[in-house]
Formats: C-alpha cells, structure tokens, sequence
C-alpha cells in the first residue's frame, strides 16, 4: 500500500514534476488541454502524495483503495502525471499520449489504464459516479474514501446538482467534491458563458460542507483536504479557485491567450515553460 | 379477442411483476445485488427488493441521469447493479449516462426497462417505450433482452443476474399471456423455438409472441406449416436460428412491439440479407407515436394484433 505523506515543500516539488509531464506529453502528442491540467495540479498531488489517499500502484484493483474520479476528464494529462510519479506505470509512457496503441487516450479509460476509477469525457456524471463508489464503499464497509474533480464549466451540467442532492441524502461523509474553479471554459470565460455566482453559496444549501480556497497555493489545499477529512457526517466540497494554466501564466499571457483550451503548447513555447519550471 | 386466446394461453402476471418477484427472491444468494431507482420502484417493481434489503436499495428521486451514472459507480466498485424506470425515460433521458457511465466501461449494470411498448395504455405516449430496443441495441457490449411472459422473465433476471457485463431487460405493464413453464430455461443469446413448421417462420418477442403464436394457429387451421420463435435475445442475435428459419422455411414475418427503425425487425433482415436472402414482412408500431387509450384498443388500432401478422404471412405465403 502506498500512503505518502509528504511535506509542503515535497509537495512543491512534485507539483513542478507534474507541471512539466503535463506540457512534454501535450506537446508530444502535439492535442490535448494542457491548460485546463495545470489549473488542478495541486489538488492532484496533494491527492496522490499528501497522505489523502490510500491506494497501491502494484494493486490497482484493491477493493479497499480510496478512489480518484476526474470528471473533467480533458484534463487527465494531471493524473496520468501524478499515476507516473506514484508508480502505476513508467514515466517513459507519458509521451506515448493520445497515440495509437497507448492506454493514456485523450480522455481517462478505466477499461485500458488500471488505476484510473472512471472512463470520464462527456462532462457532469464524475460526482455521480463518485457518489455510487462511495455508496458500495459504505453497503462493503471498505472505508474506501472518494474524491470527484469537476470543471467550474462542467458545473453547468444539471446531473452535477441531481447528485449534490443525492448524496446529501445519503450523507456520504466519505465523498468529497473540489471544484477546480479556474475560470475559464472551452470558448470564454465562466462569467461570459454561464456564471453561476458564488458556488460555496449555491452547494452549502444542500447539506454539504463547503471550503472555498485558493487552490493553487499548496498549504491552503492540504489544509482544507485535512479540515474537510475531519468531516465524516455530510459529503463536502472544496471550491478551489484557480488559475488555468497556472505555472506559466506569463507566457499564456504572452500569448494573447489566458484560456488556452484544448490546444498544446509549440515547441517553442514548451521549451520555455519547461525552463520556467526548472 | 385477447392476445394469446386463439392459442387457449391463460393471463399470468405481467413482465414486470415476475421480474419484481424474482429480483426479490434473487436477492439473498446474490449478495452484491444493489437497486437504484428514480422514484418509480412501486411502477418498475424493484419495490419489494428494496424493502427486504433496504440497505442494498437506493432512491435517488426523479433525476435519471444522476441514478444511472451512480449505478455505474457501484458497478465499477464491484456491486452487481440493477438500475430501473420507465423504459422511455431510462433509455431517452439517460441515454449518454448509460453510453458513458455503464456501456463504453462495461460496467456490470443490469437496465431494467419497464412500461414498454404501446400496451401500457392510457398514460399515453410520453410514458410509452417504443424506440428502448434500437437504442439499447446502439451500444457497443450491450445485451439486450425482450421476454415474453413471467416464467421466462424470471429466468432471464436470473440469467442478466449471472451475466457479467452490461444489459438492458424491456418489461411489460399489462398481463402477459402464459408461454412457457416455471422450469423454463433464458439462455441469453440462444432463441427458443415455439412450433415447429416449414412454410414460413414467425420471429418475435415481447408481448407480440402470443399474436405470433395465434396468428400461426390460424394459418395451420388454412393448411401451412408455421415454425415460431421466440427472439428473446435481440443483441446478440441468435443467427443461426434465423438461418436455419430462412433456409429451411423460405418466409419470415418479424413482429414486435417497437419502431420499425431499430428493433428486432432490422436485426433479423440484417441477418437475413446477409447470409440468406429471402421474402420478409414486418409487423411492428412503423414510424410513428401512438396515443392514450386501453392497451388491447391501441394494439388493434396500431396494428400489433394477431390478424396483421396473418396478413403479412398470407402476403408472403401467396
């Protein structure tokens, strides 16, 4: 079983790690949403390496492991990055992304990657199917814990909100929710297209407990996945708010182009960010 | 005159009430059995599952996205998922939960369908299941399964129970003429031959097997040998069945209680035109949405009847 529990400063470095996998294998695979992957890179690690998540890399089947969901599945060149660094495979296959014959497609695909919990892609059903694992972990008494990333542009799809009800219902204390609330969305901003105002105020009704956070500073993501570890009698949400394509702002920026869906860094541009990196 | 008299079948329970028993029955030997339900448990008769093991049994009201995407996290969890509602409203409202969340992972989810058909009556169209079996049957890995009366439906729950993987089982509303005997065996993908005959051949499923099996009594009353199937099993197809019908019979009349566009129908000309070219006719609901009224009155008026299966034989026999 693999349990890690590393410091803040571990935790950095590691985020760093993740940063640059995520825009060598876009850049590789010349598609994907490297921005949209930047945005949740330390709520992934926090995740994978803060001690939140018990799970073993060489039995990725073990029925008492805690659960990862990506709901917002474009952005699965995070989690292929942090399964990398946890060991679920060699880091070598990062670059064989979104390519023929590799099993890190270009959206999570629980039945050709072990590891990954949830074939997600068409956006708002990763809290639902987050809820029914928490639901076995509870009728199985595994203690099995789930955490269920959604896109701020994925809170637009009702199902989300079918299941913030639901799972109130069931007080599942062993369901978390973060909302990477980076802002943005595939054509323009989350206030342009949809804004849903202030989401803590919008979930907390339900039942639920709610942070928000800046999810982008370390300290505040592995203080709230503690605050909200403490609560065991309701599901919680953390609504992180975040910056996509955090890491290398200044050459989005640059740019012209703060939003950067679905389109990979040139090799120019990666080169530089890897150097920002460094 | 009712579905199934001319044949002397006797009224037994509905589809959907001899999968509610069985689920029940079932449920103590198949200990990683859960239900998710939409509301609609006392219609779809998962009800008396759920009040025996209330702890295997969620609710998750009127939001059928939400309860089909949660039977998929069960199912990815190991649990043996039994999902059911309306078929209309599981097939048409769910349909990308169920693309995503149970058939492109292949989940372990069992789909339950009921109010299917036209037969359900006077609540109308918008309750009524008539495109459930081409939708069903559009997803990669899915089985789909039509029984016909309650002796074989319970066997085919226990069958889907047995099967690993995704499935979808149609259900009736109304009282399903007696077929088969409660020792009856659903094996998924292998159809059940009812009569044996060699002029032509009646394939169907679902509540139209009984207007097959009249139709058949009264066309050997005018002196043709009529062979009839039950195609329980609409994905996988029972191929050889069909082509041991086309060789050996040279005529074949599907019927079912669905669209023209996607059901059996085409599943079996498919068949057929690939492996053994021969006449066909189609006895089904067309292309069209019916209306309220009693379920025998608009079998009549949409052509689901025992008389329109003979006519399409005759047309075919002449």
């Amino acid at each position: 079983m693999r349990y890690l529990k590393l410091s803040i400063d571990e935790l950095k470095q590691i985020a760093k790690t993740l940063r640059k996998h995520i825009i060598e294998m876009t850049t590789a695979a010349n598609s994907g949403h490297p921005s949209s992957s930047l945005s949740a890179v330390e709520v992934v690690t926090s995740l994978y390496f803060g001690g939140f998540m018990k799970y073993d890399p060489k039995k990725p089947g073990w029925p008492e492991r805690d659960r990862f969901v990506l709901s917002k599945g474009h952005a699965v060149p995070v989690l292929y990055a942090a399964m990398a660094e946890a060991g679920f495979f060699s880091e070598d296959q990062l670059n064989t992304l979104r390519k023929l014959g590799s099993p890190l497609e270009g959206h999570p695909n629980l039945k050709r990657l072990p590891g990954i919990e949830a074939s997600t892609g068409s956006l708002g059903q990763g809290l639902s199917i987050g809820l029914g694992q928490a639901l076995a972990a509870r009728v199985d008494k595994t203690g099995s814990k789930v955490f269920v990333v959604i896109g701020d542009g994925e809170m637009g799809e009702g199902q989300v909100w079918e299941d913030f009800a639901a799972a109130a219902k069931y007080q599942n204390g062993n369901l978390t929710a973060i909302i990477d609330q980076n802002g943005y969305q595939q054509t323009g901003s989350t206030k342009e297209v949809l804004d849903m105002g202030d989401f803590q105020k919008k979930i907390e009704p339900f039942g639920w407990h709610v942070q928000t956070i800046n999810g982008n500073t370390m300290e505040e993501v592995v203080e709230a996945l503690k605050v909200a570890e403490g609560i065991t009698d309701r599901p919680k949400a953390i609504v992180s708010k975040t910056k996509k394509g955090f890491g290398i702002l200044p050459l989005l920026e640059e740019a012209g182009d703060t939003n950067f869906h679905g389109k990979p860094l040139p090799p120019a541009m990666a080169e530089k960010a890897l150097a920002m990196l460094s | 005159m009712a579905l199934g008299e001319i044949s002397g079948l006797k009224l037994g329970q509905a589809t959907r009430d001899a999968f509610g028993d069985a689920l029940k029955d079932l449920g103590s030997e198949y200990k990683d059995v859960v239900t998710v339900d939409g509301d609609v448990g006392n219609s779809t008769r998962t009800e008396p599952f759920a009040q025996t093991f209330p702890d295997r049994a969620f609710n998750v009201g009127i939001a059928e996205s939400n309860m089909v995407s949660v039977a998929g996290g069960l199912a990815s969890s190991g649990k043996t998922s039994v999902v059911a509602s309306f078929a209309a409203f599981l097939l048409c409202n769910a349909y990308d939960q169920i693309r995503m969340s149970v058939a492109f992972p292949g989940l372990n989810v069992k789909l339950v369908g009921s109010h299917a058909g036209i037969s359900i009556g006077e609540d109308g169209p918008s309750q009524m299941g008539i495109e459930d079996v081409g939708l069903a049957c559009s997803l990669p890995g899915v089985v789909v399964m039509v029984p016909c009366d309650a002796n074989s439906t319970k066997a085919a729950t226990k069958a889907m129970l047995d099967y690993k993987g995704p499935t979808y089982l149609r259900l009736g509303r109304p009282k399903a003429p007696v077929i088969y005997d409660e020792n009856c065996k659903f094996t998924i993908g292998k159809a059940n031959t009812l009569k044996a005959g060699t002029d032509i051949t009646l394939i169907a499923n679902g509540l139209m097997v009984p207007a097959a099996l009249d139709a058949a009594t009264e066309l050997e009353k005018k002196g043709h040998s009529v062979r009839v199937i039950d195609m329980h099993t609409v994905k996988p197809i029972d191929e050889a069945a069909i082509v041991a019908a086309a060789k050996e019979t040279g005529k074949i009349v599907v019927v079912e209680e669905h669209l023209s566009h996607g059901g059996l129908g085409s599943v079996v000309a498919m068949v057929v035109a690939k492996e053994n070219p021969v006449p066909m006719a189609f006895v089904n609901l067309g292309d069209t949405f019916a209306e309220s009224g009693q379920g025998d009155e608009l079998l009549v008026k949409y052509g689901l009847t025992s008389d329109e299966v003979i006519k399409a034989a005759e047309g075919l026999l002449s």
